[in-house]
């Protein structure tokens, strides 16, 4: 548990110490909301109807983006070695880095999604709809992405074979979180199945990750 | 008073190892052992396989044949949470300090060991815990790789040219840190590849690798 907590509070604090990292991918989030009204055009209501697609599609890009950074710093610097003798095994040592990765790319963006919903038209309950399955779906896109960082972290030039990878992985959570938005209110089966999805996801992934991390180191 | 019964030594026992880095074999049919308060050097030309050696008793490169077994004397830690190994890359963070470095691994590692700015104290490099580590020379940042195998209480060392980068004072001082690691009262074992001779108080083997053409 300790040594959990170190790792995450050790990422957090890099991350706090380098900044620019985590700023890029929130204004990459803001940015991909910001261009679409201008390529669809200004209208309100037809903005309004798109705008959970839109939030969803840039959240999904942007928590893309940052799944090479996962693993690759501590690989570069021989960290990931001595995570294999650490106090706590390697698929608990990646779990810690998913908490990280997940506090550090896909809160800042549920963080800054008003800012989305004042851009593209949202209103207040679509806003707040959309927050919870931002909330609930982002957990198995992290999740997910932990085996693609893992198994391209050997790669020298890993760069976007990452998110290619686990793309095809992730469409359900887009599916379904855009789904838990429209639905009507008061039923909330999509959003049950994104929460199912994430928490099968979060158990079942740092299994893989590990192997995949064990697997490179030869 | 003695103890009756003494516990075994702790031991780290290779037998028929075996092992290849892509197509080219190592070294093959590799069989020695290393208890509790011994010091192993591995020496052999570049590529010979000592690096290699190190890894695959770090866990982390599977030999193709052959098995190493810990026989923990009775402490019930698994290999891997008695290893502490000793690359070529310092596993140090630029954007941190020398104790917040230091106290990331011994929270990750378990601790037992001494507090980090004792450690950075034994290493050379007192007074300087709250600097960043990437104003560290490299030297200085091979003394902080050092330092980590003090902060955590563990009985094999894994070295991997421990001395490269340091200076004649520093190569004393990882015959000193080995000397007193190997000591009473709770000796550990260690293995090291160098080409440098550490300047050791007590004795030691070595063996050779790629040996044969």
């Amino acid at each position: 548990m300790n040594a959990l907590l170190a790792i995450v509070a050790r990422d957090i604090r890099l991350a706090a110490r380098s900044g620019g990292d985590a700023l890029t991918l929130v204004l990459f989030f803001v940015m991909v909301g910001a261009v679409v009204p201008f390529a669809i055009g200004p209208d309100k209501l037809q903005l309004a109807r798109l705008a959970p697609g839109i939030v969803w599609i840039a959240a999904f890009l942007s928590m893309l983006l940052g799944l090479d950074r996962l693993f690759r710093a501590d690989d570069e610097d021989g960290t990931l070695l001595l995570f294999r003798h650490a106090a706590l095994p390697l698929e608990g040592v990646v779990f810690a880095k998913l908490i990280a990765h997940w506090l550090l790319t896909a809160l800042p963006l549920i963080v800054v999604s008003p800012v989305l919903a004042i851009l593209l038209a949202m209103d207040w309950t679509t806003w707040l709809a959309t927050l919870l399955a931002l909330l609930c779906g982002t957990p198995a896109l992290t999740a997910l992405g932990t085996i693609g960082a893992a198994a391209t972290v050997s790669l020298k030039r890993g760069g976007l074979l990452a998110p290619v990878l686990i793309l095809p992985l992730s469409i359900p959570v887009l599916i379904f979180g855009v789904g838990a938005v429209n639905a009507p209110t008061g039923s909330g089966a999509a959003l049950l199945f994104l929460s199912a999805f994430s928490l099968v996801a979060v158990a079942f992934c740092p299994f893989a990750a590990a192997l995949a991390l064990r697997v490179s180191g030869e | 008073m003695s103890p009756s019964q003494a516990a075994p030594k702790p031991e780290l026992v290779l037998s028929g190892l075996c092992l290849s880095r892509g197509e080219r074999q190592l070294f093959s049919e590799l069989s020695f052992a290393v208890s509790a308060g011994e010091v192993l050097f591995i020496r052999g030309p570049n590529g010979a396989g000592k690096s290699s050696l190190l890894l695959a008793l770090a866990g982390i490169l599977r030999p193709d044949a052959g098995t190493i077994a810990w026989r923990d004397g009775g402490s019930g830690t698994e290999r891997g949470e008695a290893t502490h190994f000793l690359g070529h890359l310092p596993a140090v963070k630029p954007r941190l300090t020398l104790v917040e470095n230091l106290s990331f691994w011994a929270a990750l590692y378990g601790g037992g060991g001494l507090a980090p700015e004792t450690a950075l104290e034994e290493v050379g490099l007192a007074g300087l815990g709250a600097l960043e580590a990437g104003h560290l020379s490299a030297g200085q940042t091979r003394r902080l790789a050092l330092a980590r195998l003090l902060i955590a209480e563990r009985p094999i060392w894994l070295l991997d040219e421990p001395t490269a980068a340091l200076d004649a004072e520093g190569e004393k001082l990882v015959g000193r840190l080995i000397a007193a690691h190997c000591a009473a009262p709770k000796p550990g074992l260690v293995m090291a590849a160098t080409h440098q001779d550490i300047p050791l108080p007590g004795a030691s083997r070595s063996i050779m690798l790629g040996a044969t053409p």
